[in-house]
């Protein structure tokens, strides 16, 4: 990467571009015009939790705005808000200097000239680009004929003025991934563009919700080229909320940080570096995480993956010790939480091998059941439709596994299976310990809980997890925290693959950064919660240093 | 008004993908607020007492035609053939898959019998087998369609039961076909035990049989989850698709079994009326999952539905009422039943939040 570590620039920027076409950005005069959008005071509760406290946001014509925070930090809740979907405690909200009323109804953001992106784009992958594009319309119905020979036309020419060569005729489904963000990002400008034509607004502005989380970095390149030229041709202005400090750093004008519903702060890009924003996102919080250091060095290795590729995956390499637990991490789309599901043949990987004690599989025909056969257990992030059936009993759910041990001459017995799974229960502390209890009406920390007896009896060589304690309640935390401790003591290799980093920093040895389906770093030694996170969020500058901050 | 919602709308029962086939309620046994569990047990046995109350209301109606050993014997011996495919029908239904071609391999098992009796000259012990064997194949067919090409087993069974049918009506040029070997027909009903017909004990020894093996085996553990979380049984080492593919298999055999009890009853077979055969088979399959164990597709339940359906026909039937009274009787008792169903998941569902 020839991007400059220390003070990096943005590539792009009106505001430092003489030659930008439009009247210089918000951020060059002190009496900005007014703004597109400005969010007073907003927040937002749900029952007792705050999502969204006191937040001000405000976006200026022409400009490209950044929206960073963690996950659960309110980014999201914020533009439910806008697009209408959630009903705000409190705030307000200007539009070109019109105050709006809160709640907007269904769809109203399009009369205000807003238009969304989002990560998973609202594409028909069986219709064609040019249905697609003029979904609204066709929906609409506004003329009962289409001319299709002049609409693809039309479409032609505006793919031509983002400088996108699409054919309107090809099927959303045989588009790359990246020219279906285009598409799609087209289509929202073209929205607004519309409503501009009818009602005279001057305005507009495009949300981007996490669009490039699944493009490759050309794809990125391409996408952000098109950004600019919306701004620049003044249609829209455009508030860009990503993960990614990168992506944010090369193309916003401004950058506001949410964290834990509050606004840490609202900077321009070009003044701000990438260790400031670190700081704004994570906070400095000094309790430290680190629970335990173990001396693994010594144990010998238990299980090797090597060349893993599938999915965004390229080349993984990597060993687990005897005892130990191996974290892997990235940011969303990075392709770290495929790992366990290649690992264990749910997926199937494209290529590559694992090896554990001397046996190796190929990992393109690695299957759910070979790895049972062989010891291995998964548990998977989708409990509810991966890991258990709701439906059942939590008794049917934990014996699934070792039904074969009860057998006897007469068939299963019943009644032996069903003390034994109490026994279980009680043992792993699910409540209520009874077996006939319906599956869905534990909490999540139980569910969590009876999954692990499920899978623990067995007592499985290889522990392949994903967001192991996501839903679950702090009590039962740690309990799961200290039976995977306890399971990887007995001599069984664990790997967890969470976007958790404080959970991560509770249970795990060490921990691997994924960025963009390659590893890029590992965080050893005293695993905390803000070495996570600073390596996760400096990943792509990470990627030619092993340099531990 | 967002947090009010927020938690029901987290709650619904997360069906496994590709669970359609089980429409019934989920639970049988939840941790009960005071009152669920009785109200669970009344609706184990709901359907028991409504057979019993249609044997008793007929009995009231027709003193003297209704409730006589000779009536009984007719109802429970007439109806062997639609007890064998309703049990065959479970199957398919538990793991998550419809078999619409059911019947119509039942019709072309009985018809490739007669004719292979009747006018090729086989003798009936190696007619029977080939019939049967024709009617594994059938199933091998669907259910590697199903699983091997991922085909919906709806679209899939539709169309390899209208092939069958039209088998049938090729092997016989449309005719009905008579005068298979009596020793068929001694077997199935012309012995009889306590005066009823040895068909109806086959289907009593199917049913403990499939009952079995649902309650006491891992097989029938793994059938439950593979119907109710596909994904979950993969992931947790069941061979899916072959416990899948295994269902149709014995789905076939099942309609084997129950197309020689048909040739056997008819001595022969006759083109057209076996597929009348496919509603009621499925109207038993849905209401014997609202009984016994209230939610799951289970044997004696099916038992129970098919002769509660048989006893209000047969009723009905000495009433002097017409025979479109039987249409209106399955197709009834067919929704009937899956609305039932879909109210009682409701209702459980609704509970817990």
């Amino acid at each position: 990467m020839e991007r400059a570590q220390g003070d990096r620039s943005p590539r792009t920027s009106p505001a430092q571009e003489p030659g930008a076409k439009l009247a210089p950005g918000p951020v060059t005069g002190s009496e900005s015009p007014v703004p597109v959008l400005k969010l007073s005071d907003l927040s937002k509760a749900f029952g007792g939790a705050h999502a969204l406290l006191g937040v001000d946001l405000t976006i200026e014509p022409g400009e490209v705005h950044g929206l960073l925070g963690e996950n659960g930090s309110g980014k999201s809740t914020l533009i439910k808000i806008l697009n209408g979907f959630h009903t705000p405690n409190s705030g307000s909200l200007q539009i070109a200097g019109e105050p709006i009323a809160m709640p907007l109804a269904p769809g109203q953001f399009r009369e205000l000239g807003l238009s969304f992106v989002h990560q998973d784009l609202g594409l028909i992958p069986e219709l064609s680009v040019l249905e697609n594009l003029r979904v609204g319309e066709l929906i609409a119905n506004r003329s009962s004929w289409i001319a299709w020979r002049t609409e693809r036309q039309r479409a032609s020419e505006t793919f031509a003025r983002y400088g996108l060569k699409l054919d309107p005729a090809a099927m959303v489904s045989e588009l790359t991934q990246t020219e279906r963000a285009l598409l799609a990002i087209v289509r929202a400008v073209e929205g607004i563009r519309t409503r501009q034509d009818e009602s005279g607004i001057r305005h507009g502005l495009l949300v981007l919700d996490e669009p490039t989380v699944f493009l490759p970095r050309d794809g990125i390149d391409q996408l952000f080229r098109t950004v600019r030229e919306i701004v620049s041709s003044g249609d829209a202005s455009v508030l860009f909320v990503s993960h990614d400090l990168d992506e944010v750093l090369e193309v916003t004008d401004r950058v506001t940080v949410l964290r834990d519903g509050r606004r840490q702060g609202t900077v321009r890009t070009a003044e701000t570096s990438e260790a400031q924003l670190v700081e704004m996102i994570i906070g400095r919080r000094l309790e430290s995480s680190a629970l335990h250091v173990q001396e693994l060095a010594g144990h010998e290795v238990e299980l090797s993956v090597r060349g893993l590729c599938g999915g965004v995956l390229e080349e993984l390499d990597f060993d687990i010790r005897k005892g130990e637990i191996l974290g892997i991490t990235g940011l969303a789309g990075s392709g770290f939480e495929d790992v366990p599901y290649f690992l264990f043949g749910a997926e199937n990987a494209g290529a590559g091998t694992l090896s554990v004690r001397g046996v190796t599989f190929d990992l393109p025909q690695m299957s759910p059941d070979r790895a049972v056969g062989n010891g291995f257990a998964l548990l998977p992030a989708d409990r509810q439709r991966d890991g258990s059936v709701a439906n059942l009993t939590v008794g049917d759910n934990v014996m699934l596994q070792v039904l074969p041990r009860y057998r006897s001459f007469y068939g299963l017995r019943r009644r032996l299976m069903n003390r034994r799974a109490g026994e279980l229960l009680e043992h792993f502390d699910v409540r209520p310990p009874d077996p006939e209890a319906a599956y869905e009406n534990l909490s999540g920390g139980n569910q969590q809980k009876a999954m692990l007896a499920k899978w623990l009896q067995t007592e499985p060589k290889v522990i392949f997890l994903h967001e192991p304690t996501q839903g679950v309640d702090v009590g039962a935390r740690a309990q799961i925290f200290a039976m995977l401790g306890d399971t990887a003591k007995s001599g069984a290799c664990v790997l967890c693959a969470s976007s958790d980093y404080e959970q991560l920093a509770a249970v795990c040895d060490r921990v691997l950064i994924v960025a963009r389906g390659r590893l890029v770093g590992e965080v050893t030694g005293e695993v905390t919660k803000e070495r996570i996170a600073a390596k996760v969020y400096s990943s792509v500058t990470l990627r030619d240093t092993t340099e531990v901050i | 008004m967002d947090a009010g919602t927020q938690p029901s709308t987290s709650t619904p029962p997360a069906t496994g993908d590709g669970v359609d086939a089980e429409k019934s309620p989920p639970q049988e046994r939840a941790v009960p607020p005071r009152g669920r569990l009785r109200s669970l047990s009344f609706e184990r046995w709901a359907l028991l007492i409504a057979w019993l109350a249609v044997v008793i209301l007929f009995s009231l109606l027709k003193p003297h035609d209704y409730p006589t050993s000779g009536n009984f014997q007719t109802i429970f011996g007439s109806q062997a053939v639609l007890l064998m495919l309703s049990l065959g029908l479970i199957l398919p239904l538990t793991t998550g898959d419809f078999d619409l071609s059911i019947a119509s391999n039942m019709s072309f098992t009985a018809m490739l019998i007669a004719v292979l009796n009747t006018q090729h000259g086989w003798s009936i012990v190696p007619a029977i087998l080939v019939g049967l064997l024709a009617a594994v194949v059938v199933g091998v067919i669907n259910g590697g369609l199903v699983v091997l090409i991922g085909i919906d087993s709806f679209i899939v069974t539709l169309g390899t039961g209208t092939v069958m049918l039209g088998f049938v009506q090729w092997i016989s040029n449309s005719n009905d076909i008579t005068g298979t070997s009596p020793g068929l027909t001694t077997w199935t009903i012309g012995n009889r035990i306590g005066g009823i017909s040895l068909i109806f004990f086959y289907g009593v020894l199917a049913t403990l049989l499939l009952y079995y093996i649902y309650e006491y085996t891992s097989l029938g553990r793994r059938l439950l989850f593979v119907g109710r979380g596909r994904s979950v049984s993969r992931l947790s080492g069941l061979h899916v698709t072959r416990i899948r593919w295994g269902s149709f298999i014995f789905c076939g055999l099942f309609a084997g079994l129950a197309g020689i009890m048909y040739a056997g009853s008819l001595g022969g077979a006759d083109p057209a009326s076996g597929q009348t055969f496919l509603l009621p088979a499925f109207a038993a399959a849905f209401l014997g999952a609202t009984a016994i164990l209230p939610g799951r597709f289970n044997p004696i339940g099916t038992f129970i539905a098919v002769y509660f359906l048989v006893s209000g026909i047969t009723g009905l039937q000495l009433l002097g009422v017409q025979n479109f009274v039987q249409q209106l009787f399955y197709g009834g008792a067919l929704v009937i039943a899956v609305a039932l169903s879909t109210l009682v998941r409701r209702q459980s569902t609704r509970s817990q939040s």
